[in-house]
């Protein structure tokens, strides 16, 4: 294994790749050419979702550590990506999310305690897609990119003007489901939005073992439309999504976005990437965290000043109290609730095994 | 009310069923290979999309493709009816029905409603080439979240079908593929009722042994009372129509009565459905029975070539034979 063989920051891939300011934090003339309006309230905004985002995946992540989770799939070094993404949709446009969306959960208001259940194992899946706009996540990979497109078939079908946005990963984009929905996306012209978060790894397999011809030609090759965009660049990815969402929403034709970003941590709390990743390439990939570029952008343009980090600093902490104060309150899930969930109504087979537990249930009492 | 009886093929009864619930409720959407312009390689779509038009999608080949985009679509509030073209090609969608329509209700705690209806074409008996003849509903069955269940005749195929369409759990509804052609009189105009869903019933009252059937073997339960009856034995035949849940009410209400069991499938019976009859059978009316309970069905090997494929089906002399064995003094 080479140590670029996970992943190479974008600066170092080829022109192609949608980038509208440098790790630095400087804009470039593609920005400058208009392809987005650039405003310091844009910029702050995609800045405190990006840091609470980043401060609730580290309690989280605390939390998995003190045991009050099962698991945790960490986010850090994502945030970019998905909170560029999600801000580029309109509230209404429905979101199918693989499981590691949990910036873009945020983004759509989906509270702290909700995203935490699954992880908890209060459940398998806690809020309510519908008040959201954003599903349930799947742990079954690129499962949710085949329920997406059927979705955006419906929309068409009510001749609405929503998208449909589905996220996906570079290990998942092997699936079966993924090209499935790739193909079926671009025969029904579904009004929908691949968007691939790259991140170079899918559990200890490096992303250079999943394709070896760029993920946007292989859209091309099924009649999508595609781009590539440095994941760890809020702006880029924000323009890039909100160009694309708003020709599927005109009716063109559906399409897909590589982002390319970094796993900064392992693919969860179980897992240990000293095992079969070089350090010198986290720390390549530090020197371009998506974060502290927006930091440094708002700093040289003075569209923040030390003020405003702070506020949203503090906000970040109470972000994490609430985290855990919420985790720790989530209620234990019964299972009795769970007969009653099978199907939309209790039948007469499960009533008799549910009432069968809870009579051996009260046998200790 | 009137009834307006015709008779009819179990292929029709079902054509006729997508074509009222289609005019019913215009969220109903159908899925499938060859299933608009051809009308399906059974023909049960026939004529459906000159009248419904971009509500019956011929879609990819691609079957996971096929419940994964009806999962979404109902999702959004639509109805959508699958139709896999063969059972044998229902295992490339395995996922998509085990692990997320099944589950995505529990999985929500009771948020979502997937209905969607996933029609099979099951079992043998025509003579095709592999992978066109199976019966798989013994996984399906094993999977909580689903319903499974299996017309036998016209009737059934049409009020069965409405009702699976009609309901808002995901149903996987199996059609006999080689009664499709079966004739028989049948009302295609009857309201939906959704009891005919979760329901066994008795095609014919008897006293000495219980032939439990389902789908395709159905006709052959019946074929055996028939000649039962002949030979001096009353036979019970009880159309189990629901595979999950099964409706463990009327199945040993009438095992209770004649004391004495065959159950028939085509599937193998190495931890088929009948493993699972005999055991509640053997739960709840134990100190009914006068024998043990017999099974009859597919051996445990995998479908045989076209032409061998009479010895491995059960008809009428094998069941005749279980008979025998569980009437014996």
């Amino acid at each position: 294994m080479s140590p670029d063989s996970g992943a190479a920051p974008a600066a170092d891939r080829a022109d192609d790749v949608l980038r509208l300011v440098d790790p630095a934090g400087t804009l470039n003339e593609r920005a400058a050419a208009g392809m987005l309006d650039v405003t310091g309230e844009l910029v702050r905004g995609l800045y405190r979702d990006m840091a609470l985002g980043r401060r609730f995946d580290q309690e989280a992540y605390a939390l998995q550590r003190q045991g009050e989770l099962g698991l945790w799939l960490m986010s850090l070094g994502q945030e970019a990506a998905q909170a560029g993404s999600i801000r580029a949709l309109r509230a209404d446009d429905r979101v199918f999310p693989s499981y590691r969306e949990h910036v873009a959960a945020l983004c759509r208001g989906i509270p702290p305690a909700e995203l935490l259940s699954q992880w908890r194992g209060a459940s398998h899946g806690s809020w309510d897609p519908e008040r959201y706009h954003f599903h349930i996540y799947s742990l079954v990979l690129a499962t949710q990119t085949l329920h997406a497109v059927g979705y955006a078939m419906g929309v068409r079908y009510d001749a609405a003007d929503s998208v449909v946005l589905t996220y996906f990963g570079d290990g998942a984009s092997s699936q079966g489901d993924a090209s499935e929905a790739l193909n079926w996306a671009a025969v029904t012209s579904a009004p929908i939005v691949f968007f691939c978060q790259n991140n170079g790894w899918a559990i200890s397999t490096p992303a250079s073992k999943q394709y070896a011809g760029p993920l946007s030609e292989r859209a091309r090759g099924f009649g999508l439309d595609a781009v590539s965009v440095d994941g760890n660049d809020v702006l880029a990815v924000h323009a890039a999504t909100r160009a694309m969402a708003e020709r599927v929403r005109a009716g063109g034709a559906p399409g897909l976005i590589e982002a390319h970003t970094y796993r900064m941590s392992g693919h969860s709390t179980s897992d240990d990437p000293k095992r079969y990743r070089d350090h010198a390439e986290l720390a390549r990939w530090e020197a371009h965290d998506p974060v502290e570029r927006v930091r440094l952008l708002l700093t040289a343009r003075g569209w923040a000043d030390e003020d405003y980090f702070a506020t949203v600093a503090s906000e970040a902490e109470e972000l994490a109290a609430r985290t855990r104060e919420e985790c720790r309150a989530l209620p234990e899930p019964s299972l009795s609730d769970t007969f009653r969930h099978t199907l939309c109504e209790e039948t007469e087979a499960l009533r008799r095994e549910r009432e069968g537990f809870e009579t051996y249930l009260e046998s200790f009492l | 009310m009137t009834t307006t009886a015709t008779t009819t093929t179990l292929g029709r009864a079902l054509n006729e069923g997508l074509r009222q619930a289609m005019r019913d409720d215009e969220r109903v959407i159908l899925l499938g290979e060859d299933i608009a312009a051809l009308g399906g390689v059974f023909r049960v779509t026939d004529g459906l999309a000159a009248e419904f038009g971009d509500r019956v999608v011929d879609t990819p080949l691609a079957e996971s493709g096929i419940v994964g985009t009806a999962i979404g679509l109902a999702l959004r509030g639509y109805r959508p009816v699958c139709e896999i073209q063969f059972d044998g090609f229902v295992y490339p969608a395995f996922d998509q029905i085990v692990s997320q329509l099944a589950k995505m209700r529990a999985r929500s705690r009771g948020l979502l409603r997937l209905p969607v209806t996933i029609r099979i074409p099951v079992g043998g008996g025509i003579g095709a080439v592999e992978h066109h003849s199976e019966s798989n509903e013994a996984y399906f069955c094993h999977t909580a979240g689903l319903r499974v269940v299996a017309c036998g005749h016209p009737q059934d195929a049409y009020d069965m079908l409405r009702a699976a369409i009609a309901c808002d759990d995901p149903v996987i509804f199996y059609e006999p593929k080689r009664r499709y052609w079966d004739r028989a009189e049948a009302d295609l105009a009857r309201p939906v009722d959704g009891d005919t869903l979760g329901h066994a019933r008795v095609l014919r009252e008897g006293a000495d042994a219980t032939v439990v059937a389902y789908g395709p073997a159905v006709a052959v339960a019946l074929g055996v009372a028939e000649v039962a009856a002949t030979e001096g034995r009353s036979l019970e035949v009880l159309d189990l129509r629901s595979l999950s849940p099964l409706d463990t009410t009327e199945l040993c209400r009438s095992a209770s009565k004649t004391g004495r069991v065959v159950v028939v499938h085509e599937a193998p019976v190495n931890v088929g459905l009948g493993a699972e009859i005999a055991a509640t059978v053997m739960e709840h009316c134990f100190y009914d029975l006068e024998a043990p309970v017999e099974r009859v069905g597919g051996y445990n090997v995998p479908y045989p070539p076209a032409r061998a494929e009479g010895d491995y089906l059960p008809d009428l002399d094998r069941v005749l034979d279980a008979v025998d064995r569980v009437c014996a003094p």
